[in-house]
């Protein structure tokens, strides 16, 4: 047996499956304005953040679920869920990674994120967040001196409340859409950044998140500022344990770039997908929108999206400042009997501002996979293009793939161009590798990554490396 | 509305001689489209054109009761020169002529089936209110292996008689097998403010050929829906062309089926708009067999404040491999109040298909104006051969040479 055939064996079943078996403390079932107050109070948030909540609330309760997504799903019940769940030892926060539960330590060495420091050799700086909380962060210090501010957001609410007060709630507002306002009702943590003017981080920051307990909601938050002249790439990783039951997860993600900063956010999410038979796995609703609020700023999104039973998110960009940079580049597998419905959204705002959207999707099995974007050049942002190309790969003819992009322009000076292509892995391009010796699934590996290739390349080196593995487990067994 | 709706209906049953079974099957399509409404934009179909705002502002009170009862004068100033032809005359929504003088008389049936209704897939409350108010339908059936030496014009004419009315008509065409029909729908209206409702359904056959050109080009104040559903049936092809510019609101929604196998569909469209006006096409391709194909070219060029949106859907069926699926618009935006809006959508569950979707929207390019300028030509004029060569494009798609000539010379396009 060869390497490929071993890590192919081993990586087979979800590796991520396993649960952590810790005491927790959870908030009572059900959502209720009780329930938000505990979450508020147990986090020891100060009095505006709470209004801030209850405000949000308000707002749900009147909000109605929405049903336009292709991915239909069975109604969830707001009330049977738990908000709030945590390790009963991060009760009182440990002040170092020595006083942190070694089930916890374990548990991180185990998904390959080590949080000791001296362990990790590549310099990225880790925010683990497990299921309500944020556990440990790392390079907590050298990312200080520089005047970065790296922490969980509960902690940023205390110690940094002008920026958090300022910031919070400025893109993604309480009244948003349905899940977005919940999210604003009762998050619990994710991560805050602050990148200095004129900084550029030195390492990357990543946030690796893990659901654990079952029948919790994950609701994280995180809130992303880049100061004028300021540079900050950014990772996301997620996994969770083997449920038969669906979990929902629904984050916000805000980021702000001021004048002339950038901001680069990379997802890799490999939430359980459910079995093969589509029983369990995560609902990932996820708000994702970043705001260029200065003149030459970018925000560039990337998305690697293997994982999760239905995934359901448009991280988008409003290019408010003049001569503002957005892109998107995402790759959506979908196996099995998983859903996806993404894309993106491009509000151009301002003038000169360019927008470049790439997507691939690959759909196998069962599966659906959906790209859903908006392209929408306003009357006063003049001189503005935007490129979009959306591919999609079948394989198999129980699958689907769609394509639903919304193109506006209201500007003559404007330039927007669509492209969308759907096909299938040719029989030549087949026929070619496996007459060079590689075996069907290797080739379909093979013509996949290069099908992906312009995706992958926007990846930090490491992540890149990990998900043109994902890209080929993916698809194991999808072949032939 | 709904006294009025009422009213009107109850004036239209009085003048009609239907069985109570037909009036019963009426009533309950006026419930429908009382419940219904006129579509507005949370529809998603609706969703860049609010129907229901778009008749408010430019209408405001509809009346649905057409007095049918005497005839109208037919001008014959209005039919076109040079060009032999078959007529059907609708004036103010009232047949008032069919003629097939140039056809065998044996080879095409015409056919009264004013009771059947209405029944499309993806249709919306406007056929409920076209099934409520219909008086007069015909079926026109082209029997098997006949095709027709002449195209058949069809005359649409309002005159000043008629203001803010809702006008219904419904025509059914059965083409058998190895029939052809060239058909054209000329819009000439000098009435103002007057909504229309059009229905057309399309049954084709084994090796059928249908070519449809749809020309709305004489400046007018009209709001105007019309609704095609075409049936392919195998080694099928229809042809639609339409020409989309002189009401001031007009939607033309195509609905094909390609049931058998080797079908094609192709639809081409040229916006070419001014004046605020607010036009849209929209196509929904079904592949529902293997071995389909379809072919979709829409242009638009937008001046003065205008707005045109292009919806179009290629469905796939898992059934339907081997399909071939190409979709493409492009936009001119001539001026910076004019707007394009398109959502060319596929949705595909088979995987040995070829599909794809371009749009663009800009500008005219200012190099191409550059280049024609350096080489003699003022702006107007360079201006008016870039726009001319971008919309020759798609009249050249036009199969039938006679009728090409036809449109062309409406348009005023040069060659």
């Amino acid at each position: 047996m060869d390497n490929r055939q071993k890590e192919i064996n081993n990586l087979k079943d979800y590796k991520y499956g396993f649960s952590t078996d810790i005491e927790n403390i959870q908030a009572p079932k059900g959502l209720n304005e009780d329930v938000i107050k505990f979450i508020s109070n147990i986090k020891k948030e100060p009095a505006w953040m709470l209004e801030f909540r209850l405000k949000a609330f308000e707002r749900f309760k009147v909000l109605k679920e929405p049903d336009w997504q292709k991915p239909k799903f069975p109604k969830i019940d707001y009330q049977d869920l738990y908000y709030y769940s945590a390790p009963k030892s991060m009760k009182d926060k440990p002040k170092s990674l020595d006083e942190l539960d070694p089930k916890l330590l374990e548990t991180y060495k185990k998904l390959g994120i080590p949080l000791q420091e001296q362990a990790r050799l590549n310099g990225i700086a880790v925010d683990a967040v497990f299921d309500s909380v944020s556990v440990a962060t790392t390079f907590k210090d050298e990312l200080t001196k520089q005047g970065i501010i790296f922490c969980p957001i509960s902690e940023a609410i205390q110690s940094h409340p002008e920026l958090v007060k300022k910031y919070l709630g400025s893109v993604i507002p309480t009244s948003d859409h349905f899940f977005a306002t919940l999210n604003s009702a009762v998050f619990t943590d994710g991560s805050f950044v602050y990148i200095p003017e004129g900084v550029r981080c030195p390492m990357e920051l990543s946030t690796y998140f893990r659901i654990n307990a079952s029948n919790t909601g994950q609701f994280e938050r995180t809130l992303i500022i880049a100061d004028k002249g300021s540079y900050v790439s950014y990772l996301e990783g997620c996994t969770a344990p083997m449920r038969d039951e669906n979990q929902l997860h629904a984050a916000n993600v805000e980021l702000i770039a001021l004048d002339d900063a950038e901001i680069k956010y990379s997802t890799v999410q490999n939430w359980y997908p459910g079995d093969q038979d589509g029983k369990g796995g995560i609902y990932n609703f996820v708000t994702k929108r970043g705001l260029c609020k200065g003149k030459n700023s970018k925000i560039s999104w990337t998305q690697v999206e293997t994982g999760s039973a239905i995934t359901w998110k448009y991280p988008s960009c409003i290019l408010k400042g003049d001569n503002s940079v957005g892109e998107f580049y995402s790759i959506a597998i979908t196996n099995n009997h998983q859903k996806a419905d993404t894309g993106t959204k491009m509000i151009h705002l301002g003038k000169n501002t360019k927008s470049k959207i790439i997507s691939k999707g690959i759909s196998a099995g069962s599966s659906d996979m959906t790209y859903r974007g908006l392209v929408d050049i306003s009357s006063k942002a003049k001189n503005s293009t935007n490129y979009t190309q959306c591919d999609s790969l079948l394989m198999g003819n129980k699958c689907g793939a769609h394509t639903v992009p919304y193109i506006k322009n209201k500007n003559s000076e404007s330039n927007i161009a669509h492209e969308a292509t759907t096909s299938k892995i040719s029989e030549e391009q087949l026929h070619y590798c496996q007459q060079r010796g590689l075996n069907p699934e290797e080739a379909v590996g093979l013509i996949v990554n290069g099908f992906c290739k312009e995706v992958l390349q926007q990846l930090p080196m490491e992540f890149a490396v990990e998900a043109q593995k994902l890209v080929g487990i993916s698809l194991e067994g999808s072949v032939g | 509305m709904k006294e009025q709706l009422q009213k009107d209906f109850d004036n239209s049953i009085k003048n009609l001689s239907l069985s109570q079974k037909d009036i019963e099957i009426k009533k309950f399509c006026l419930d429908n489209f009382i419940d219904k409404g006129f579509p507005n934009r949370k529809e998603e179909d609706w969703k860049f054109s609010d129907l229901n705002q778009i008749i408010k502002n430019n209408i405001g009170e509809l009346s649905f009761y057409n007095d049918q009862t005497s005839t109208n004068k037919v001008d014959t100033s209005v039919f076109v020169d040079g060009l032999e032809h078959n007529k059907i005359v609708f004036i103010n929504g009232r047949i008032e002529k069919i003629d097939f003088e140039y056809e065998k008389k044996d080879q095409i049936e015409i056919i009264d089936q004013s009771e059947t209704i209405n029944e499309f897939e993806n249709s919306n409350s406007l056929s409920d209110l076209n099934n409520a108010f219909t008086n007069k339908c015909f079926k026109i059936l082209v029997k098997k292996g006949y095709q027709l030496a002449k195209p058949l014009i069809i005359y649409h004419t309002t005159n000043s008689k008629i203001w803010s009315k809702n006008i219904n008509l419904r025509l059914n065409f059965e083409l058998d097998k190895d029939s052809s029909l060239r058909l054209i729908d000329l819009f000439n209206d000098t009435s103002e403010k007057n909504f229309l409702n059009i229905f057309y359904n399309f049954e084709l056959k084994e090796n059928a050929v249908l070519k449809n050109y749809k020309v709305d080009k004489f400046e007018n104040k009209n709001i105007k829906y019309s609704f095609n559903n075409i049936d392919q049936d195998k080694n099928s092809i229809s042809e639609t062309f339409i020409l989309s510019s002189g009401s001031n609101f007009s939607k033309n929604e195509i609905n094909c089926n390609l049931n058998g196998v080797y079908a094609s569909a192709f639809v081409n469209g040229v916006f070419s708009l001014n004046n605020d006006k607010h036009h849209e096409i929209r196509s929904i391709i079904n592949h529902l067999t293997e071995s389909t194909k379809s072919y979709q070219l829409i242009k638009s060029v937008l001046d003065e404040g205008s707005k045109a949106v292009y919806q179009g859907k290629i469905f796939v069926n898992s059934d339907a491999q081997k399909t071939d699926g190409y979709q493409l618009s492009k936009a001119i935006l001539l001026n910076k109040e004019s707007e394009f809006n398109a959502k060319p959508e596929l949705e595909i569950y088979a995987d040995d298909v070829k599909c794809s979707h371009g749009s663009a929207s800009g500008s005219l390019n200012e190099d191409s104006i550059f280049y024609l300028m350096s080489r003699g030509l003022s702006y107007q004029q360079s201006r008016e051969l870039l726009i001319n060569g971008f919309l020759l494009d798609v009249v050249e798609k036009i199969t039938d040479s006679e009728i090409k000539n036809l449109i062309k010379n409406m348009i005023g396009i040069k060659e």
